[in-house]
């Protein structure tokens, strides 16, 4: 479709993609999805390469498909996580990295709880560097799967309206959707309760609203954002019954959705508060298809960052 | 002889191009190779057909509608694209465009034949037993090339050939096909 080659030797952020970028890499997904189906769901692409895992922040789903993906391309993967690293005993994020770089590691998946993490280490290590989320920044390939999977579901994605309700402010997987899909053309609505969803992320392009019937009524796609309860420093609401009450999509609210407006969540979900049980469970539901997409588009994320001889040669 | 002109690196080069088989030529070879595939294949019931993307794909379903006219019957044709299993990523500047491949019918116990338009190297073919491998256990893989033009890297030989051209490594054998290029023809370009 387009004749765009895929450049960067990391993948730190949607900010530094382009629209062009963006879909050559949703169309290789769509390639690994498909090896997902086979009887040996394992290609030879990555065979002899290292990836290492390296979570400094709580996940398991993040972290299994990205173990899954690597394996799944006959790569060879290490996790390492907080308490296990000597991250605590007090070696720094940087001589963790270089050591990891010294066993030769081809690729470094990151998630950290400081922003610009994977960034500072992806200025000195000649290893791919994969951002699996920066504290309140980005989060990647959530917003890749998210978009690969509305463009299964929609078939495009230009023109789609495209409601993310719940804790924006505190969201790096709201920020990593809402560059891509304003990159992609849709058009992005933000909701929630003023204190998570402020003004300011106007500037980012979008429509922002803290009334959920509106924000939900003209929608192609409701993306639900669980409330980030250990980014909080303070209360931002009264509790999370009245939250529920005020933002949750509840049967009520889902009635009033377009018939075809669809549902997703990066999980982990959190039932019966910004989601009832029987809305995750509905056919509109594509929750465990992202989960799905997601190890598709991991998959296209490690070729390409490190399947050629870009990465080896560390140049971007 | 004709002489085109190739815009490939931002100026004009000359590049001659001669034509080795046109489409009624092409036509009677694929007719040949269907009738070869017949005879080599006499329990017919668990032969299918297998394109290597992009050109082997409209081969392998012409071949399967010829040696199907002869027979009588339907056989299932599936697509692989081989770019995942490569084994020359690591060498390479740019990746390959990578996509999905596409066999619909369970391979187990098939006699597979797989198609491609050139035979050079034998690494695509490599490539290619292994990803079949992957979607089960074929009971045999044959080969059948629109074009031979030798330089094995492997020890790769083709079952069924429309054509040996003896070339050198330097030439580019180019097979045009109507679904693809709007023309049948295969030209060698120095």
């Amino acid at each position: 479709m387009t004749a765009t080659t895929w450049t960067h030797k990391d993948l730190l952020g949607i900010q530094e993609l382009t629209a062009d970028e963006i879909t050559h890499l949703l169309d290789a997904a769509a390639a690994f999805k498909e090896v997902g189906e086979r009887a040996v769901k394992k290609v030879p692409s990555l065979r002899g390469k290292t990836m290492v895992n390296l979570f400094i922040e709580p996940s398991t789903r993040t972290r299994t498909s990205f173990e899954l993906a690597a394996k799944r391309l006959s790569a060879d993967v290490i996790n390492i996580t907080t308490t296990a690293s000597s991250l605590v005993k007090g070696e720094t994020l940087k001589d963790t990295a270089l050591n990891l770089q010294a066993l030769n590691a081809d690729i470094i998946v990151i998630r950290h709880s400081a922003a610009g993490a994977p960034h500072f280490l992806s200025r000195f290590l000649k290893a791919s560097v994969i951002n699996a989320g920066d504290g309140a920044h980005e989060h990647p390939t959530q917003a890749l799967l998210d978009a690969f999977t509305i463009r299964e579901k929609k078939g495009h994605i230009a023109g789609l309206n495209v409601t993310i309700l719940g804790d924006i402010l505190y969201s790096r997987v709201a920020r990593s959707n809402i560059w891509l899909l304003t990159k992609l053309g849709a058009r992005v609505t933000l909701a929630g309760p003023s204190t998570l969803v402020p003004r300011v992320f106007e500037e980012f392009g979008c429509r922002v609203t803290h009334d959920i019937e509106e924000a939900i009524r003209d929608a192609d796609v409701i993306n639900l954002l669980r409330i980030q309860h250990e980014r909080q420093r303070q209360t931002m609401f009264p509790g999370i019954g009245e939250y529920a009450a005020m933002f949750g999509l509840n049967k009520e609210r889902f009635a009033r959705t377009k018939p075809d407006a669809m549902i997703m969540h990066p999980g982990p979900i959190n039932r019966g508060v910004e989601i009832d049980s029987e809305i995750a469970d509905c056919g509109r539901s594509v929750i465990l298809e992202q989960v799905t997409n997601g190890l598709a588009v991991r998959m296209a994320v490690l070729f390409l960052c490190a399947g050629g001889r870009i990465s080896a040669e560390g140049a971007e | 002889m004709a002489v085109c002109l190739d815009e490939a690196d931002g100026f004009f080069c000359a590049v001659s191009a001669t034509v080795l088989m046109d489409g009624a030529a092409l036509e009677r070879a694929l007719t040949r190779m269907a009738h070869e595939i017949v005879e080599h294949n006499p329990e017919a019931g668990s032969l299918a057909f297998v394109g290597i993307r992009t050109h082997g794909v409209p081969l392998a379903r012409r071949l399967a509608l010829k040696v199907g006219s002869i027979l009588h019957r339907e056989f299932p044709v599936g697509e692989l694209d081989i770019n995942m299993h490569r084994d020359d990523l690591a060498l390479r500047d740019s990746l390959p465009k990578v996509g999905p491949s596409q066999i619909a019918f369970d391979v187990t116990g098939k006699s597979i034949v797989l198609v491609d338009d050139v035979l050079f190297t034998g690494r695509t073919i490599r490539a290619a037993m292994d990803e079949i491998s992957d979607f089960g256990r074929p009971r045999r893989i044959q080969l059948a090339s629109l074009v031979d033009r030798g330089h094995r890297e492997l020890p790769i030989r083709p079952d069924y050939v429309g054509k040996n051209v003896p070339t050198s490594a330097g030439e580019r054998v180019r097979v045009h096909l109507t679904e693809i290029d709007g023309n049948d023809e295969v030209v060698i370009e120095r």
